[in-house]
């Protein structure tokens, strides 16, 4: 079977005023969309499309080479969008509680400080990409930057909060501000979903 | 003597309605000055002031220490070259001895066109898509990012520029149609054809 567009877990305009309607629907309907397609034409009949995505991209390198940069671009945009929208939704922010609070404060020193580093990466990250908190092989919490479409999962680490900071995803609100996208973010930023994403990188 | 954003080459509305007053507001008033200003806040006080924005470029290519700088002065000297690129009721096709080297490197203006587009919609994410003049021989390259042919001695004569700044709020996701308008109604083939003669 091929990959879907998932559906938003939330309605376009849920994330209002921090992520626009328009910017969502574009996003997600076109965008996203594009990622799928392209994607499922590149494995077309291949071994790998049966594969699930994440799978997928870890094994990025067993990919054919003729096909590797278009599954690496249009799986990670595929991948990186779909935990985009889950770890987003409205009356969301704030900052995490339990197991992973603990863990953002043992690495990082405080939550305060955790959330400069995540904003730096997001801002620095010159031209397309994301930044992420990962969870490294052995547990660790680490921020970190991709360009482009590419996944953390692509060099063994699990992703378990994003930002995309390609323009498309803030530029018809924020155009050329991207600090402001950035700080935004953090208000719609979906704490419990991020937790879930951090108890599953444990087992 | 810090760099300066070089004014526009038009008027802000004269690219209606294939690319916005609005979009260049941001565009030039924004993204270009930012880099320019950056850049001056880089490089003062180094050794690499009051150097030219070339010699920049060349000074700092591919070294990881210097990036900051040589993204931002790329990208003062692109986004130069771009706004030249285009003029008010440009596109169409080009003439002289440039249109000759087109024919006669792409079979016909109508494929380079198809090359071009093709090019500039696969550079995927960020960069820029370029027709440069290869000692005596034509070429269309694309760059990512901030990096530019000047670097791998390569003459530009034309670009277009496909970060999403550069043409979302007028196309958003419609890159294609972006490249389409530059070709058939933007692009500044006598800019080309001056570059190609040089």
């Amino acid at each position: 079977m091929t990959h879907q567009l998932p559906p938003l877990p939330y309605a376009f305009d849920a994330l209002e005023p921090y992520i626009d309607t328009l910017t969502m629907q574009i996003h997600h309907g076109k965008h996203h969309a594009a990622y799928i397609a392209n994607l499922n034409k590149a494995i077309a009949g291949t071994p790998f499309e049966e594969m699930p995505i994440n799978e997928l991209l870890a094994r990025i390198n067993e990919v054919p080479e003729e096909i590797r940069t278009a599954v690496r671009n249009n799986g990670g945009g595929h991948s990186n969008h779909t935990l985009f929208w889950a770890i987003m939704a409205p009356n969301a922010g704030g900052a995490p509680t339990g197991a992973l609070a603990s863990a953002i404060d043992a690495t990082f020193g405080s939550f305060e400080t955790f959330k400069e580093k995540l904003t730096a990466a997001a801002i620095n990250r010159f031209g397309s990409g994301w930044a992420w908190l990962i969870v490294k092989p052995g547990g660790a919490l680490e921020v970190i930057s991709t360009p482009n479409q590419d996944s953390p999962i692509m060099t063994g680490d699990t992703p378990i909060l994003g930002i995309d900071v390609w323009e498309h995803a803030y530029y018809l609100k924020y155009q050329n501000r991207r600090p402001e996208y950035v700080a935004n973010f953090f208000n719609v930023i979906n704490w419990a979903q991020v937790a879930a994403n951090f108890a599953a990188a444990q087992r | 003597m810090a760099f300066e954003l070089p004014p526009l080459p038009y008027p802000d509305t004269a690219l209606e309605p294939a690319y916005s007053a609005r979009t260049i507001s941001f565009h030039h008033g924004k993204h270009h000055k930012a880099y320019v200003d950056n850049l001056n806040r880089l490089i003062a006080g180094t050794a690499l002031e009051g150097k030219t924005l070339e010699e920049i470029i060349q000074l700092t290519v591919n070294d990881p220490g210097k990036a900051a700088i040589f993204n931002n002065a790329a990208q003062v000297w692109n986004h130069t070259f771009f706004w030249h690129s285009m003029k008010p009721g440009g596109g169409g096709q080009p003439s002289g001895p440039l249109a000759a080297q087109i024919v006669e490197t792409f079979g016909s203006y109508e494929k380079f066109a198809e090359q071009f587009k093709a090019a500039a919609v696969g550079r995927f994410g960020s960069g820029w898509a370029w027709l440069v003049a290869d000692g005596k021989a034509l070429k269309i390259v694309t760059t990512p990012n901030a990096e530019t042919p000047l670097t791998a001695g390569l003459r530009p004569l034309l670009t277009v520029d496909v970060w999403e700044h550069a043409y979302y709020l007028d196309y958003q996701n419609r890159r294609p149609d972006f490249v389409q308008a530059f070709l058939d109604q933007l692009v500044n083939w006598d800019f080309a054809a001056a570059n190609w003669s040089k």
